[in-house]
């Protein structure tokens, strides 16, 4: 088996008494798409936001590669492949839909220093962009503000950022809620296709079961803070804990 | 094109073109201020107005582009006059004093910027705000107090480099004395103003690439989403120190200019909060985040300033014999009338004259 591209190792957060994430240890490979399920406050976003950097942990440690990275910002996280979406949208809203994928391949290609040369002048740039935003099916809508976009459209950008960044590790956080059932395709290819190139590890936060089940090569679940099963989905989705977290929320969606 | 008259993106497109157009013409205006206007005073508006595009537009670079709020732009402009200020009155007129002088107060402007970007920029944006207030004062506090280099509040007064002096003579004409070109006088008065429109033009060129750069893409996602640009691998930190120590070094230089315009350099004209205010005024009215507005705004506000109380003086005379009229319209009202002038315009123009014509459909 590949060595593991993330791990964090007894990754614990406290906010005053109440432990949001309580020493999570786990690992992940190359080529894996890893879904993460709970009920709502299981901490499966606070996790997120340990590994990419929004939070620091009360204890514990994060590994990319191998590296240490429990300390470092979360730009320099993104430096070293860690990309990451948000569940609530995100977006640079009164910036153009291109500018918003621009800048994050602009950030990729470490081109942010440059004071002195036009953006026009990187136009390689603008052209990666626009694949970024032909891959959601945005191009048509690429300099309309962020903040003008549909629901649906705002969520398509948020992965295309995300895509944008090129990284080693994906994190999806409910990638198509509130998604209209015709446009949640679009995102489910995307993230098919990055688990298809095999060089890259997928986290997926998400909620629909029918999505978890065609895409995800393990599960694991979170409650209360705790990582209370992991494993293959036919074993975990099998198992009674999950069943009672489930129960009566399990596939709400078709 | 819809029923109502031209489309919103067309709109749009004939804001920015009206914006670019008057922005154009003030720049025209203002290249050749001497030909077009022959007196002292017209000449003092038009290099203040220079000066203050650079200074309002780099102020615009932190709270238009970034979302930095700071009061200590003109801590930074004064830095940059006093520099040149104190090594004209040390050693007298020359290029080398100007050099020496503002070079030192430009990078003691730019050191104290990296200091104050670095020890208070990640705190809250409020709390920048408090710093920056409280360094402004307490470098207007040692302007006061250290009289012997300073002259505190009297301020200093010396003699700008030879070539700038109107004794001067750039072109010898028939007479012996300074040719007359168009009616000007090619001598040192005039190669003072254009030492100004000069160096202004290049500041601003300077801070318009900036804009223009992939680091003015940055500083833009800075201010839409400080979480977001974080997230895609900008330091944001890094990127609002930079940019604090880069509108500083513009401030500074502004400030040398003056100050070798000027010949004279006080806390008044320099360092005080009512500049700061002018300043805030200025970038609102010509609008956040358009670098053309500054051009705006300061040529819009200079104007009222130096010249809202001549026309209330001429319109009082002219209304002389209707009641009440002439009382309100006394050239001590000024204050008033510019008052209200800064009401109509923030309230039809609220994202300030340039940022409102440029919106894309309507406010």
């Amino acid at each position: 088996m590949a060595a593991p591209s993330l791990e964090t190792k007894d990754l614990t957060i406290r906010f005053g008494g109440h432990v949001a994430v309580n020493s999570v240890s786990c690992a992940f490979r190359p080529g894996e798409l890893t879904a993460i399920v709970g009920p709502n406050g299981a901490g499966k976003t606070t996790w997120f936001n340990l590994v990419s950097g929004q939070l620091a942990p009360t204890s514990g440690a994060i590994f990319k590669d191998g590296r240490n990275i429990t300390r470092l910002p979360a730009s320099t996280r993104a430096g070293v492949g860690i990309g990451r979406a948000f569940q609530l949208t995100n977006l640079f809203p009164r910036l153009s839909v291109l500018e918003n994928v621009r800048l994050a391949v602009q950030a990729r290609a470490g081109d942010g220093w440059r004071p002195w040369r036009s953006v026009g002048a990187f136009p390689h740039l603008e052209k990666k962009a626009m694949a970024h935003l032909a891959t959601v099916r945005l191009e048509d809508a690429a300099h309309v503000p962020a903040a003008a976009l549909s629901h649906g459209d705002q969520r398509k950008l948020e992965v295309a950022l995300l895509a944008a960044m090129d990284p080693d590790i994906f994190m999806f956080d409910e990638p198509t809620a509130g998604m209209s059932v015709d446009e949640a395709p679009v995102i489910l290819d995307l993230i098919g296709a990055i688990k298809a190139d095999r060089s890259k590890t997928v986290l997926l936060v998400e909620h629909k079961m029918s999505v978890v089940r065609a895409l995800a090569d393990r599960i694991v679940v979170l409650n209360n803070g705790e990582l209370v099963a992991d494993g293959a989905p036919e074993n975990v989705m099998a198992l009674p804990i999950v069943r009672e977290i489930y129960l009566g929320v399990a596939d709400a969606a078709p | 094109m819809g029923a109502n008259g031209p489309s919103l993106p067309d709109r749009a497109r004939n804001g920015r073109l009206a914006v670019y157009a008057i922005a154009a013409a003030i720049g025209l205006i203002l290249a050749f201020a001497p030909f077009l206007f022959g007196d002292v005073r017209s000449q003092q508006v038009a290099a203040r107005i220079c000066v203050f595009i650079v200074l309002v537009a780099s102020y615009d670079l932190l709270i238009g582009y970034t979302g930095i709020v700071s009061f200590a732009h003109t801590m930074f402009f004064g830095l940059g006059a006093y520099g040149a200020a104190i090594a004209l009155k040390q050693w007298g007129p020359g290029w080398s004093a100007v050099l020496v002088g503002g070079g030192a107060g430009i990078v003691a402007a730019a050191a104290l910027a990296a200091l104050i970007g670095v020890l208070s920029l990640r705190v809250k944006a409020i709390f920048f705000a408090m710093v920056t207030l409280a360094a402004a004062s307490v470098m207007l506090v040692l302007a006061s107090q250290l009289s012997a280099i300073t002259n505190g509040e009297d301020g200093l007064v010396y003699v700008a480099p030879k070539l700038l002096t109107p004794a001067t003579i750039l072109f010898t004409g028939a007479d012996g004395k300074a040719a007359k070109w168009f009616g000007v006088r090619m001598d040192g008065k005039i190669a003072a103003y254009y030492f100004v429109f000069l160096t202004c033009l290049v500041l601003f060129a300077a801070l318009y690439r900036i804009i223009r750069s992939p680091l003015g893409a940055v500083l833009e996602a800075v201010r839409e989403n400080e979480i977001r640009a974080e997230a895609i691998g900008y330091r944001v930190v890094a990127y609002r120190t930079a940019v604090f120590v880069i509108a500083a070094v513009i401030a500074a230089c502004a400030g040398v200019v003056w100050a070798v315009w000027l010949r004279y350099t006080g806390p008044e004209t320099t360092l005080s909060f009512a500049i700061m205010i002018d300043i805030l005024l200025m970038v609102v009215i010509g609008g956040m985040g358009t670098m053309t507005g500054a051009v705006i705004g300061v040529t819009v506000m200079s104007l009222a300033q130096f010249y809202l109380k001549d026309l209330m003086g001429a319109a009082a005379e002219a209304t002389a014999a209707i009641p009440v009229l002439p009382q309100l319209l006394n050239p001590d009202r000024w204050l008033f009338w510019l008052g209200i002038l800064f009401i109509l315009l923030v309230y039809f123009f609220p994202a300030g004259v340039a940022g409102t014509l440029m919106k894309k459909g309507t406010h």
